[in-house]
């Protein structure tokens, strides 16, 4: 990924649209869904347990908890799929690959905000 | 229209199409290329380009003799040239000392790559034919070994072409019908679809598909 002309390429074609975030932080993604001819958008919230590569096969895992149910989805962030990402809350962790949550639930599965 | 182009492969990423699909492509630096000789069936008994791609290249790096052949064509800086034959083809534009650029590819043409994929050195057969092996443990005496090459004294030979272990890669290899995504005439850049022989930096011909 050193080279000039790959480095080009990649920046051409790269989303500048999304909000920097890290690991810890809680996001919104909302994706495009087709249904039938229409199209809608679907929010997913939760917090970002880890981000995958970078280029154009960059990738991020979410992790929220529905009716008491751990639900993980990874969002290929290039994608056009992503309609857009906002960022919620940020969180304050020491680590980039937070797979230590999915054990924790409830108040020890908190974050506290990055300041 | 030249019938191909000399390159280098750069590396693969991916490009989204517009309706969301994801395309693996390989980023080829094609030329700029500069036609070194022209071949006419008057002269050479066949018709055909002799192309050499254009870079840096260090004068001790080329042979004298080499030197001298580019001379004529006002080539400087060639050190991998390839031919292509022209029958059947209308290219009786290209002379001697013209240019092939990447801006004569276009997307959605067809394009064959050739060129030297990766050398495996010597290589067992389940890793140069994809033999099962057998089992590593559970008392198992066959593990990476060929097995059984044939009978015994009917046909007391083993017959041409048995798979065995032997060299693997580093050979010519041609991929067929790859689809061009984008060209990038700037930087004389091609994306072809799919993968392409040969490490990053190896270098490539690309020519327009043959079917």
């Amino acid at each position: 990924m050193h080279n000039a002309v790959l480095t080009k390429i990649l920046n051409k074609n790269k989303r500048a649209d999304h909000p920097v975030f890290r690991p810890g932080d809680t996001i919104r993604v909302h994706v495009k869904i087709k249904e039938g001819d229409k199209e809608r958008l679907q929010a997913f919230e939760g917090t970002v347990l880890a981000k995958h590569n970078t280029g154009m096969g960059e990738t991020v895992t979410v992790r929220k908890m529905s009716f008491g149910h751990g639900v993980e989805r990874i969002f290929p962030m290039q994608a056009p799929v992503v309609d857009h990402i906002d960022v919620v809350r940020t969180g304050q962790v020491r680590r980039a690959k937070l797979y230590y949550l999915r054990a924790l639930r409830g108040k020890a599965a908190r974050l506290r905000e990055r300041v | 229209m030249s019938p191909g182009i000399l390159g280098k492969k750069i590396g693969m990423t991916q490009v989204f199409r517009p309706d969301g699909q994801v395309v693996p492509v390989t980023v080829l630096k094609a030329g700029p290329c500069v036609v070194v000789q022209r071949k006419t069936p008057a002269t050479d008994g066949y018709d055909a380009v002799q192309l050499g791609l254009m870079e840096y290249v260090k004068k001790s790096k080329i042979s004298k003799p080499q030197a001298g052949h580019m001379k004529k064509s006002g080539a400087e800086g060639v050190k991998f040239q390839r031919e292509f034959r022209l029958e059947g083809i209308a290219n009786g534009d290209l002379k001697a000392g013209d240019r092939v650029l990447a801006e004569e590819f276009k997307p959605l043409e067809m394009v064959d790559v050739i060129g030297i994929s990766k050398g495996k050195g010597f290589a067992g057969v389940v890793k140069r034919h994809h033999f099962r092996g057998g089992d590593a443990t559970h008392g198992s005496m066959f593990h990476r070994a060929p097995g059984s090459i044939g009978a015994s004294s009917f046909p007391s030979r083993v017959f041409p072409g048995t798979r065995m272990g032997g060299q693997m890669g580093m050979a010519r290899v041609t991929v067929r019908n790859l689809e061009i995504v984008e060209v990038d005439a700037e930087d004389n850049v091609i994306l072809v679809k799919g993968a392409v022989p040969g490490p990053n930096g190896g270098y490539v011909v690309v020519r327009r598909a043959k079917r």
